[in-house]
């Protein structure tokens, strides 16, 4: 097709007999060639171009012994509270100033970075360092109901990382930190919360 | 003045060279090209900042779907086989020959151990249609701990074996809650949750570090 073959004259009419033809040895590569770049092409649709990124979870063990547990100072901890469709609550402390007085302590909030929960651990991010120097030392307590879902929980473990939080823990919601939810809506005037299951944990 | 001759030359253009360079790429994508596994449901993943990129090799996959149904799948195929070897004798299934290559085929199979025989013995259209019930997690009755004992069997207590969890969206965390809890009783405290990528917000810790570091860029901030 491409190749145009300039060697094939018009003397062959002279000889007789059965003398083949002289063939050029070259063979035409663009079909082929473009048979190739096909297939190429299938493979480089086909192929998983961005391999799936993953965020690490590192799952504590269960220390039996008191003792032996990571104490929380009040001052160092923030709790999230996450409830189901989207609610989010949150409190200062680790949940004895907050279990006192629910309906003033425990605030509503959002997933939202600015003006949501992102604010919040930035605020809290600043003040503990101020107090007590080391960016490190502030804790927070990631606490979702069964009701909340895994988009809730991976967005505020995000947040960790986006506030750069070195110190987090994800631990399930108990009956009480559903009963601290249900009180402060109560004092807000909304019904308690939905909970697939209503036995604790 | 001699009139300046030129000379006639063939349009032809010698595509060998151009070939070889085609099946040089073709090779090297067919060699590196690993197809997206066809999962049992579409799972949508929660967006997150992370860039680590998921392990290539020995993946123990956890999917859970919208609706909390519980499937697990292992990335190698040889593996796979010889999971479900030993899930087959000795739970006394007696897969045969055949069921253990739908098995193979499966890339991630949800199904309680007493049903696997009459899920396996479906031609694989079938499989796609049929509805599958989730390996049970609840905590009266769960499986997925056995398939996870078997799988670092079969591995032989590789440590590079990585347990990911991939989870819908609108999961409910009470599933995903059990499946983090199992293994936790298991002895696995390393997981990974498969994510999908967004940008880094401006202004956040995070930010700066990705800045000084000079990251940013790849992350499209």
């Amino acid at each position: 097709m491409a190749d145009v073959d300039l060697a094939s004259g018009s003397a062959d009419k002279r000889h007789k007999g059965t003398r083949s033809k002289k063939l050029s040895t070259r063979v035409d590569m663009t079909p082929m060639c473009d048979v190739a770049f096909l297939l190429i092409f299938f493979f480089m649709i086909t192929t998983t171009l961005q391999r799936q990124k993953t965020m690490n979870l590192y799952l504590p063990h269960d220390v039996k012994n008191e003792d032996q547990q990571n104490k929380v100072k009040e001052s160092q901890a923030l709790t999230i509270l996450m409830g189901g469709d989207n609610n989010l609550y949150y409190y200062y402390g680790i949940g004895t100033e907050a279990a006192k007085d629910p309906a003033n302590k425990i605030v509503k909030s959002t997933y939202a970075l600015k003006g949501g929960i992102g604010e919040v651990i930035a605020d809290k991010w600043n003040s503990v360092i101020k107090n007590s120097g080391g960016r490190d030392s502030m804790v927070v307590i990631i606490k979702p109901t069964k009701a909340a879902t895994y988009e809730n929980v991976v967005s505020v473990l995000d947040d960790m990382n986006i506030y750069e939080v070195k110190k987090y823990a994800l631990v399930p919601a108990t009956v009480n930190d559903k009963k601290m939810i249900n009180l402060k809506r109560a004092a807000s005037g909304l019904p308690p919360i939905v909970d697939s299951t209503s036995a604790g944990q | 003045m001699p009139k300046v001759k030129i000379a006639r030359k063939a349009t032809a253009v010698d595509m060998t060279p151009m070939c070889d360079v085609a099946f040089l790429l073709l090779l090297f994508f067919m060699l590196t090209t690993k197809f997206k596994p066809d999962e049992p449901v579409t799972v949508v993943t929660p967006s997150a900042i992370s860039t680590t990129l998921l392990p290539q090799a020995k993946v123990a996959l956890i999917t859970i779907s919208k609706d909390g149904r519980v499937f697990f799948g292992l990335s190698d195929q040889n593996q796979r086989t010889a999971l479900i070897q030993n899930i087959s004798t000795s739970y006394k299934l007696g897969l045969s020959a055949k069921e253990i290559r739908n098995y193979e085929l499966a890339s991630s199979v949800g199904m309680p151990i007493d049903k696997l025989k009459q899920f396996l013995q479906m031609t694989p259209q079938e499989q796609k249609k049929y509805n599958q019930e989730g390996i049970p997690v609840d905590s009266m009755h769960q499986e997925l701990s056995q398939w996870l004992d078997y799988t670092v069997n079969v591995n032989n207590n590789d440590p590079k074996l990585k347990f990911v969890i991939k989870a819908d969206d609108n999961t409910k965390f009470d599933v995903v809650n059990k499946v983090l809890n199992i293994l936790k009783k298991d002895n696995h405290h390393q997981v990974h949750l498969i994510t999908s990528m967004k940008t880094i917000p401006p202004g956040t810790p995070a930010y700066e570090t990705a800045k000084q570091s000079g990251t940013l860029d790849s992350n499209g901030g």
